[in-house]
């Protein structure tokens, strides 16, 4: 206790003398040495913020991994443009339009209408407003490439760069506006009512899980992946260390994504992390556990999937419940996983990598759980707020994007033909191959056989029509 | 001459090229295949739907030899990528007509 406080003395000593040296030698007082330390703090708050956004950022990585591992190589060209821009596209539409419509000035409560073109910085104003739209904006982008997954190997580029631009500019900050708008300089109505979403379990994910299914729905299932008589033929996904990789990079990207929503730089940070890492774990292992049992094996798919549920479960609640909470919470998540994937697919929703189900899915019960599981107590108002948050984000997102997709699709047109399809879209969208120098063989990409996988990318030499599914 | 066509389990490679080698087959070319005959695949699993894989990969080996040779290679084929186990493979034999070496343009039996 002595040495704290001595400590604390002689920092608050030693900081009063640059700040008496650039005061022109005026004698420190009580008040510049606490302005001196609270500049500190807010020094250590833009680094913590700024270090969690790179974080944040590289999770762009951990997606294109997980999508490519998960889809066939020859989509993997595809996969690289389409994360590459809707990170890069949404990053100027979130500039231009979307931050200042989740964080501009309201009236309504139901959107901002100020700040623009970041508009708020002035050179010589608070920078603040700089490092929270970098914070922002890969949060905006997180929403938006979650969509690439569950439309991959089928859609056109083209559609996908109009979704980007109306993702980021539009969708996704409507709905953040509601319950994240008094961030800054908003006011939403649905955070008005003490709606908990500390992270974004259901601004980023579920928003990003339904537009997928809007996208995932329009487009249609790929060709071959359903029969006639409804089997599920597996398309095999081309390399699964990748995948794997992906969520691993995931993982470490949520440490900044959870945390680092604090934007402050103290101790609450400690307790965020380990809820984040504990309900990962969990929803891994428990993925895990079911796909042994009704599978007979575990399967590593919907084990990887079953880590990104529970850091998706986890994330609207990280900061208000406990560390056990966390573990049930990740738990529960990665049970629901397993059986919402099997049941997307059972609609012939084709959803190649489950993001529907880990970020839509999850995202809707990580925002229930976080009512439940509050750790100053749960009421039936708390969970009726969580229940309304949940279906105000429905109600919204999944409508605009149905939307808009089926108006991009009317106009430009979604879904590559199916000769572009067979082909692949790496040869027909952008004239490349991934994986030039490995030759793999292909029969087009279809099995001809019923009940066995479709694998394979298109041979380098190969120009042979691809045989259709009958 | 004669061409020897043989299909073998993978793993087999190398003990049948030593074979071969140490009875005087100087050359031959492998390809990578997925067949099936008689041993079918089995079932797996991927993200919940099952599947069935038919074909299984195999190595395809190519070679062409003397004709007094070819006995010799069926039978050292035959024992060296023998497991006992169904999807040893199989070995198939045909005349060939001509063969040419390119760097030099020596033919017949020069030439392999």
């Amino acid at each position: 206790m002595k040495l704290k406080a001595f400590t604390l003395v002689l920092l608050a000593a030693l900081l009063s003398v640059p700040v008496a040296m650039a005061t022109d030698a005026e004698p420190p007082t009580a008040l510049t040495n606490k302005e001196a330390i609270d500049l500190v703090q807010t020094h250590a708050n833009y680094l913590w913020t700024l270090v969690a956004a790179c974080l944040v950022f590289f999770m762009q990585a951990g997606f294109a991994l997980v999508e490519s591992g998960f889809t066939r190589a020859k989509s993997a060209i595809n996969i690289m443009m389409k994360n590459l821009m809707d990170f890069s596209i949404g990053s100027i539409s979130f500039w231009a339009i979307g931050f200042g419509i989740m964080f501009g000035a309201t009236t309504t409560g139901w959107f901002g209408t100020s700040g623009f073109f970041l508009s708020d910085f002035t050179p010589d104003g608070d920078p603040w407003v700089l490092a929270f739209w970098m914070f922002q904006v890969v949060f905006a982008a997180t929403a938006a490439t979650i969509v690439s997954g569950a439309m991959a190997e089928r859609t056109k580029f083209t559609g996908y760069i109009l979704y980007s631009i109306f993702v980021s500019g539009l969708i996704y900050p409507v709905f953040g506006s509601w319950a994240w708008g008094s961030l800054l300089n908003g006011n939403g109505w649905l955070e008005g009512f003490g709606f908990i979403d500390f992270a974004g379990s259901t601004v980023v994910h579920s928003v990003g899980g339904w537009a997928a299914l809007a996208g995932a729905i329009v487009l249609g299932p790929r060709l071959g992946k359903y029969t006639k008589d409804g089997k599920v033929k597996p398309i095999m996904g081309h390399n699964i260390p990748l995948a794997a990789l992906g969520v691993f990079i995931l993982w470490l990207g949520w440490f900044g994504f959870n945390p680092g929503s604090t934007t402050t730089a103290d101790t609450s940070i400690a307790m965020i992390f380990v809820n984040t890492n504990l309900a990962a774990a969990a929803g891994a292992i428990l993925a895990m556990v079911v796909s042994w049992m009704k599978f007979g094996k575990p399967e590593v798919g919907m084990s990887l999937n079953g880590a990104l549920a529970g850091l998706v479960g986890i994330t609207a609640g990280c900061a208000n419940v406990t560390p056990t909470s966390a573990v049930l919470i990740g738990a529960v998540a990665g049970i629901i996983v397993v059986f919402s994937v099997l049941f997307f697919d059972k609609i012939k929703i084709d959803d190649p990598v489950g993001a529907i189900s880990v970020h839509g899915v999850c995202g809707a019960w990580g925002t229930l759980a976080a009512g439940i599981f509050n750790i100053g107590g749960t009421s039936a108002s708390i969970i009726g707020v969580q229940l309304l948050g949940i279906a105000a984000c429905f109600l919204w997102t999944f409508p605009a994007a149905l939307i808009m997709f089926k108006l991009i699709d009317k106009t430009i047109g979604l879904r590559v033909s199916p000769e572009e399809e067979l082909e692949g879209l790496d040869l027909s969208e952008h004239g490349g191959i991934a994986y030039p120098d490995f030759g793999v063989s292909t029969h087009g990409g279809v099995s001809t056989i019923p009940g066995s996988p479709n694998a394979g990318s298109t041979s380098f030499a190969s120009s042979t029509k691809p045989v259709t599914q009958s | 001459m004669k061409k020897i066509e043989t299909i073998i389990k993978p793993f087999k490679l190398d003990d049948v090229k030593d074979a071969l080698n140490r009875i005087g087959v100087s050359g031959m070319t492998i390809s990578e295949v997925k067949g099936f005959g008689r041993q079918r695949g089995h079932k797996e699993i991927y993200r919940g739907a099952e599947y069935q894989t038919d074909f299984i990969p195999k190595v395809k080996i190519d070679m062409i030899v003397d004709s007094e040779l070819a006995d010799k290679v069926i039978s050292t084929i035959a024992e060296t990528a023998n497991t006992g186990s169904v999807g040893d493979g199989k070995i198939f034999v045909m005349p060939i007509e001509g063969a040419y070496r390119i760097r030099t343009g020596e033919s017949g039996k020069d030439a392999i």
